[in-house]
């Protein structure tokens, strides 16, 4: 094997190595000829497999329930119309319905209601970022949220559900305000990235434009606290506006890139 | 209405899309908007039909119909007859045969694009193999020019695409110098921004400007923003070489991308008046991608690969500098796994060079699709073989920040090495003189050329 020939600048470890601390992407790789060497070639395919793993991996719903049950809210389990996780890949409109008998699981918790805010959680395309961050997140959230006046649904977790599913759970319980926590497509760094989709009013005419997103939610990302911190001002944002999605203006970062 | 008898059965098939629909090779996408041939008999039946089809019959049964939809009426009012003349008597089994016959030469092809239209080119795609639409596609030449050549026979040209979640200058610096070294950055270097924030754009663009100044590139940067935040950054000075933007094969879709033809003009005469290019002047980037139209519901009950085919009458209108089929990126619903992504890039890539585009392709996949590395050095080396104008070079396949797989510097080099393909011209003679060239003319970068380190955080921040 040669050695001058396996990394891009040659004898110049040191540089990629401060270099990768700018950015998670892949850079300086070892080569040989124009090809990867072995190392960063299965370093890759072991990222890919843990994809995949996320991507295939079934949500705990019993555990979930148990990790959610001590934040003091009712929690309601229920599974969209997806049977199955491959049903669930290939059919994104049954990813997005409630099947009878999770609309009445649901209905019939509506009584105790008006409610303004519902928490609602779906395994999505990582059921791995949800089974770890969401507890944590809706218990951060929760904390922050109570002294503030808001009228809390039950916890609901729809397994085998797309981001719309939470604008039927909503309705059926008349929140007004969704919190949709769902896992994110995986990418090859973080295959345990939780996205939360805000909602004001949500209903069968809501659009992606209706939403506000705070993506990237993990350790290594957005961390719990933050990301709770967004979601509690995203919603007292949306109950003075009356309205959510690309007209309510997240203007934290307006302010930071105007003053460079 | 169309008819076709296999043995004892008659297939009906009731309108133009519907026959294009069932003779379409089978993929999710169609599947998921019930357009999809019944049997492998009934796809078969289709391609039967449609072979035997006159050519002129796309000129008076549109698939949207005419009134309803401006992409329509751009490919009807724009229809050039006088190229079609040449093959107006054929059917598209016979314009098939053309294609491949040696009758159909790089001249011939290029005279005969603008009598082409994008419903004729998808049906020759129904009905050919993998193997037919890369020997037609292989014929096609196309070139176009900024600040260098791109497209010329014998070269591959690499979009270096140095995605940061965060957009960090520094972060993005560093897999820009990764790219370079690795011979990367001919067709442009162009990042996606994390969000749309023309004030994040302007600071990308500037700063793109001034490493290609600084190095003294031959290549063109853009920061892939909506076209309203470029058309915004245009009138207020910032650096743009080409206007991007996403567009589909419908009015209603691309309206779902918040764009028409009328903002499309605009945007490439405002981007024209800059006049920033050194040999030419192609100054837009447009990107397409199978199953756009029916994710945004605006597909009018078409099959997505002819919706596909029609995006590129749209691109077509403005000159483009570089057209990207991002294939895999839409996930499995769509295209489920690597033969269906391999499929989709062959034919987009086919229909958009015999329309006359510079078609690049980005070889991709998502983790939530059926496949792997193995489907994408596969399709590479397809398009490669192909032709293709230029591909995505990406550090490590990895785009950290929109989460996909993509190709990678060192996947662009190994299709150069493997299949003698040369980078554009001028940015051949760049790379040379940056030492980054071998005794062999392989890129085989040794020592990092002194002017690269304006590049490092030291100097550059």
């Amino acid at each position: 094997m040669s050695t001058d020939d396996n990394t891009p600048v040659a004898n110049d470890a040191a540089l990629w190595t401060a270099l990768r601390r700018l950015t998670a992407a892949r850079i300086g790789l070892p080569r040989s000829g124009a090809s990867l060497a072995t190392a960063p070639l299965l370093a890759f395919q072991l990222a890919h497999a843990q994809a995949r793993d996320a991507v295939h991996a079934e949500l705990d719903t019993p555990r979930l329930a148990l990790d959610l049950a001590p934040l003091g809210l009712p929690v309601l389990t229920v599974s969209s119309a997806a049977s199955d996780r491959q049903t669930y890949l290939m059919r994104p409109d049954l990813g997005r319905t409630l099947p009878p008998e999770s609309q009445r699981t649901i209905a019939a918790a509506a009584h105790a209601g008006p409610y303004d805010v519902v928490f609602v959680v779906s395994d999505g395309l990582s059921a791995r970022a949800v089974q770890s961050h969401a507890a944590p997140v809706v218990s951060a959230a929760l904390q922050i949220l109570r002294g503030a006046d808001w009228r809390m649904a039950p916890l609901v977790i729809v397994n085998h559900g797309r981001v719309a599913v939470g604008d039927a759970v909503a309705a059926l319980l008349g929140a007004t305000y969704l919190v949709m926590l769902i896992g994110e497509r995986p990418g090859l760094s973080a295959p345990d990235s939780m996205g939360a989709y805000l909602t004001c009013k949500p209903g069968v005419l809501t659009s992606d434009a209706d939403r506000n997103c705070v993506s990237n939610i993990r350790p290594d990302g957005i961390g719990y606290n933050e990301a709770a911190t967004k979601l509690a001002n995203l919603l007292n944002a949306m109950r003075k506006d009356g309205i959510s999605g690309v007209r309510l203006k997240d203007t934290s970062d307006r302010l930071k890139i105007g003053g460079n | 209405m169309y008819a076709v008898t296999v043995g004892a059965h008659r297939y009906v098939f009731r309108d133009l899309k519907t026959l294009l629909a069932k003779a379409t090779p089978a993929r999710s996408g169609d599947a998921l908007a019930g357009l999809i041939a019944e049997s492998g008999e009934e796809r078969v039946a289709a391609q039967f039909a449609l072979a035997d089809l006159p050519l002129t019959t796309f000129l008076k049964e549109a698939v949207v119909p005419y009134e309803d939809d401006e992409v329509t009426r751009l490919i009807i009012d724009s229809h050039d007859k006088s190229a079609f003349a040449s093959v107006s008597h054929l059917t598209v089994g016979a314009l098939r045969d053309f294609l491949l016959s040696d009758h159909a030469t790089s001249s011939v092809l290029t005279t005969l694009a603008p009598g082409l239209t994008p419903e004729m080119a998808a049906a020759v795609a129904k009905i050919s193999r993998l193997q037919d639409l890369m020997i037609m596609a292989a014929k096609c030449t196309v070139v176009t020019r900024f600040r260098d050549t791109i497209g010329l026979p014998g070269r591959l040209s690499v979009r270096l695409q140095p995605n940061h979640p965060t957009d960090d200058a520094r972060g993005i610096a560093a897999s820009i110098l990764d790219g370079l070294l690795l011979g990367a950055g001919d067709a442009v270097i162009g990042i996606n921004p994390a969000t749309d924030s023309p004030d994040r754009a302007h600071a990308l663009l500037s700063m793109l400007d001034e490493i290609r100044a600084r190095l003294d590139i031959p290549t063109q940067t853009c920061v892939l923003a909506h076209v309203t935040t470029t058309l915004d950054l245009i009138g207020k000075g910032s650096p743009v070489d080409l206007t991007f933007q996403s567009i589909a094969g419908t009015q209603a879709a691309n309206k779902s991308f918040g764009i028409d033809l009328g903002l499309l003009k605009e945007a490439h005469d405002a981007t024209l008046s800059l006049r920033r290019g050194t040999v030419g002047d192609n100054v837009m980037y447009f990107e397409t991608g199978q199953g756009s139209a029916l994710s945004a519901n605006a597909h009018h009950g078409v099959d997505q690969q002819t919706l596909e085919a029609r995006a590129y009458a749209v691109a077509r209108a403005f000159r483009p500098l570089l057209v990207n089929s991002v294939v895999g990126f839409i996930g499995p619903e769509y295209l489920y796994d690597g033969k269906q992504i391999a499929r989709a890039g062959l034919e987009d890539h086919f229909c958009g060079k015999i329309l006359g585009l510079p078609m690049g392709v980005d070889v991709c996949y998502t983790n939530h699709a059926q496949a792997d590395q193995d489907d994408a050095d596969a399709l590479l080396a397809l398009l490669t073989a192909s032709g293709v104008n230029f591909v995505m070079g990406v550090p490590g396949a990895d785009d950290i920040m929109l989460g996909y797989q993509s190709t990678s510097f060192h996947d662009a080099l190994a299709m150069r090495d493997l299949l003698q393909r040369k980078p554009a011209p001028e940015f051949e003679a760049w790379l040379t003189k940056q030492g980054l060239l071998d005794k062999e003319s392989r890129i085989r970068p040794r020592v990092l050329p002194s002017q690269f380190r304006a590049l490092l955080p030291a100097d550059g921040a």
